[in-house]
């Protein structure tokens, strides 16, 4: 007989008792790993951000154009790389539950700046041969089962009228974190047609994005290009991409500190929990563990058994509410895929799962062995429940 | 008799406290106890009798004197010196047996030898012998709840006697059982103590069950009156 089954068979003496109580700890560290992915999700784009890019915007507001003749300007600035440029398009394909992102890109230049999306370069060159062709992530043309060669109608918002794009090529995500949702098209293909029916609105762009050559200099480099557009009609903001990732979704802040307090709060419960169901197996056989005494298991030995037992308790809940986790997330993560481009359970929360497991078992069994270990034998012996 | 003291009590005194009030339990007890010895405790309600016994058995500390067990003074002993003095010295007899009841009569028997170095198929040997000499080799694999007050009671002495202690101690072992059954258990002490020459120490209210002992001895108001022999017996 090994001490482990002797833990695990005091931890089953009520087995209904300790049942709920396993059932309450796979479910908090469930919603706690559920919560944190959506966290994590949320800040995908954020932690996917590359420290080799900046984005410059209109400093009024991101609604607002900048001039296509930045461009060469930028161009000039010591430590800039490369210069690419886009708009956001804002297009729905049939309904607007369809959600994805989709913008206007200088196609030349995109996928240079864009290493992590990585496209084959057949498809590349064919994309860059039509004015009118996409390229879509993995993700997003699975989600409509697009084929290359397929048409694809846009209806645009904030550029009205039934926009036609034929599919080109498809890119996949280098890292696991990588947004394989996006869809890009010719920004030249959107200017064209902008000059012929708003003219007013054509040769501007939504944003700039800059390729720099060291990301130590990020700093000087966003205050030359500022610099040189001070004081003209479109002044600039120019950020790092997680700077300017984390504008969008920073104003959820509250709710995310919400969340984290939810899932603290969760953990105190449980361990309330954990700790009167130890406390009262523990009280129960007080006369137990003056036997164990008598027999000369030692003061750490005790303390072992109602640890252990704890530990076999938590832990167990830990390892359900860890195999829960994971298929949950899946189906969540399919559900949501349009708002979270990359919804998955990072082995952080795994750690912090376990860690919080221990935590809780470990509190819960302090003062039950303090109690036990106070009690001296003759007085444990007498207590015949 | 004529054997050497295993068990030598001096000037033993214990008291017990309720609030600011003082409650003297045992005063002055000086004794010997020859190896071998079958003795038997006997007396009134409240005299005392298990406050002596678990100062023997190293479960309680007196507040003066010694008690000197084979040649070391457990008086003199820390609490976690003490915890492994007594998994070697002292096989404990409870009146309500206490074995554990999610384990087996097997576990149970085993549970003093996981304090040993013993590898565990040493360990499966110990308890079976143990199990065998009170004649419950056949249930082994059976949970107290399954075994009848006398059966669970031979458990707890296969338990107590597994680790071959220096001392048995017995407090009121037959008090929670029939007439028959606790006949069969002070046979089997009687056994123990002729055929495998164990030291027992027993508290009892029974006088059928204090024949079987060489010696009595009286406590009363925690007084230790004079041994009576029962060599005649
Ligand atoms: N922990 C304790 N606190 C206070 N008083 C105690 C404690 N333990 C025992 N006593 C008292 O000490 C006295 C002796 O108790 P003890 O249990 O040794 O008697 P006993 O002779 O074994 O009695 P019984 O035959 O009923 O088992 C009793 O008056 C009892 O109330
Ligand atoms: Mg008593």
């Amino acid at each position: 007989m090994h001490i482990l089954k002797i833990l695990f068979k005091n931890a089953f003496r009520h087995k209904l008792r300790t049942g709920l109580t396993i059932l309450s700890i796979t479910i908090a560290i469930l919603a706690f790993g559920l919560l944190r992915t959506v966290i994590g999700a949320w800040y995908a784009g954020v932690e996917a951000s590359s420290a080799y890019r900046l984005v410059t915007r209109n400093a009024v507001s991101i609604i607002f154009s900048l001039p296509l003749s930045y461009k060469e300007k930028i161009r000039q600035v010591d430590g800039v790389a490369t210069v690419s440029y886009g708009n956001w398009f804002g297009g729905i394909y049939i309904d607007e539950k369809n959600f994805f992102a989709n913008f206007a890109v200088d196609a030349k230049t995109y996928f240079d700046l864009y290493k992590e999306y990585a496209i084959n370069d057949a498809e590349k060159a064919a994309f860059l041969r039509d004015r009118k062709s996409f390229v879509a992530g993995r993700k997003l043309a699975s989600r409509f089962g697009w084929k290359i060669g397929d048409t694809v109608v846009l209806k645009g918002t904030i550029f009205p009228g039934n926009w036609e794009f034929v599919m080109r090529g498809i890119y996949r995500g280098k890292e696991p974190n990588t947004d394989e949702t996006v869809f890009v098209f010719h920004w030249d293909y959107l200017n064209e047609t902008l000059k012929k029916n708003a003219s007013t609105r054509a040769d501007q762009v939504g944003f700039y994005m800059i390729g720099i050559k060291d990301p130590s200099q990020a700093v000087r480099v966003t205050h030359d290009i500022d610099g040189l557009f001070r004081n003209s009609f479109a002044e600039t903001l120019t950020e790092t991409e997680k700077a300017f990732t984390l504008g969008f979704v920073a104003m959820s802040d509250t709710i995310i500190t919400a969340i984290r307090l939810v899932s603290f709060v969760v953990i105190i419960i449980i361990l309330a929990v954990v700790a009167n169901t130890v406390a009262m197996s523990v009280r129960e056989r007080t006369n137990e563990y003056a036997v164990f005494k008598t027999l000369g298991f030692g003061g750490w030995r005790i303390a072992g058994l109602i640890f252990g037992e704890s530990l076999v308790i938590t832990l167990m809940g830990c390892a359900f509410g860890v195999a829960a986790t994971f298929p949950a997330a899946a189906a969540f993560g399919k559900a949501m895929g349009a708002y979270f481009p990359v919804f998955s359970v990072e082995m952080e929360t795994v750690w912090l799962d376990a860690a919080f497991s221990l935590i809780v078992g470990l509190l819960a069994a302090i003062v039950p062995t303090y109690r036990s270990l106070r009690i001296s034998i003759a007085d444990g012996l007498r207590m015949v429940e | 008799m004529g054997s050497s003291a295993i068990v030598s009590i001096e000037n033993l005194f214990k008291s017990y406290h309720r609030g600011d009030q003082v409650i003297p339990v045992l005063q002055d007890i000086t004794f010997d106890i020859a190896e071998g010895e079958f003795l038997a405790l006997m007396g009134p309600s409240g005299s005392g009798k298990s406050t002596l016994l678990n100062l023997i058995a190293g479960i309680d500390q007196p507040d003066s004197g010694s008690i000197t067990i084979g040649g070391v003074d457990v008086t003199a002993l820390s609490e976690t010196e003490l915890a492994k003095w007594r998994a070697i010295n002292v096989g404990f007899i409870f009146q309500f047996y206490n074995l554990i009841p999610v384990l087996t009569a097997f576990e149970n028997v085993e549970l003093p030898l996981l304090l040993t170095p013993l590898a565990k198929a040493q360990r499966r040997e110990h308890v079976e012998m143990a199990l065998r000499v009170v004649g419950l080799a056949d249930r082994m694999d059976h949970y107290p709840g399954q075994l009848s007050g006398g059966q669970e009671q031979r458990v707890a002495i296969a338990r107590a006697i597994v680790t071959d202690p220096t001392i048995l101690v017995a407090d009121e072992p037959t008090g929670d059982l029939d007439r028959k059954s606790a006949e069969e258990i002070m046979d089997l002490m009687d056994r123990l103590n002729e055929e495998s020459m164990k030291t027992i120490i027993m508290v009892t209210h029974d006088p059928r069950a204090a024949k079987k002992a060489h010696v009595i001895r009286h406590l009363d108001k925690g007084i230790l009156n004079n041994a009576h022999s029962q060599d005649t017996l």
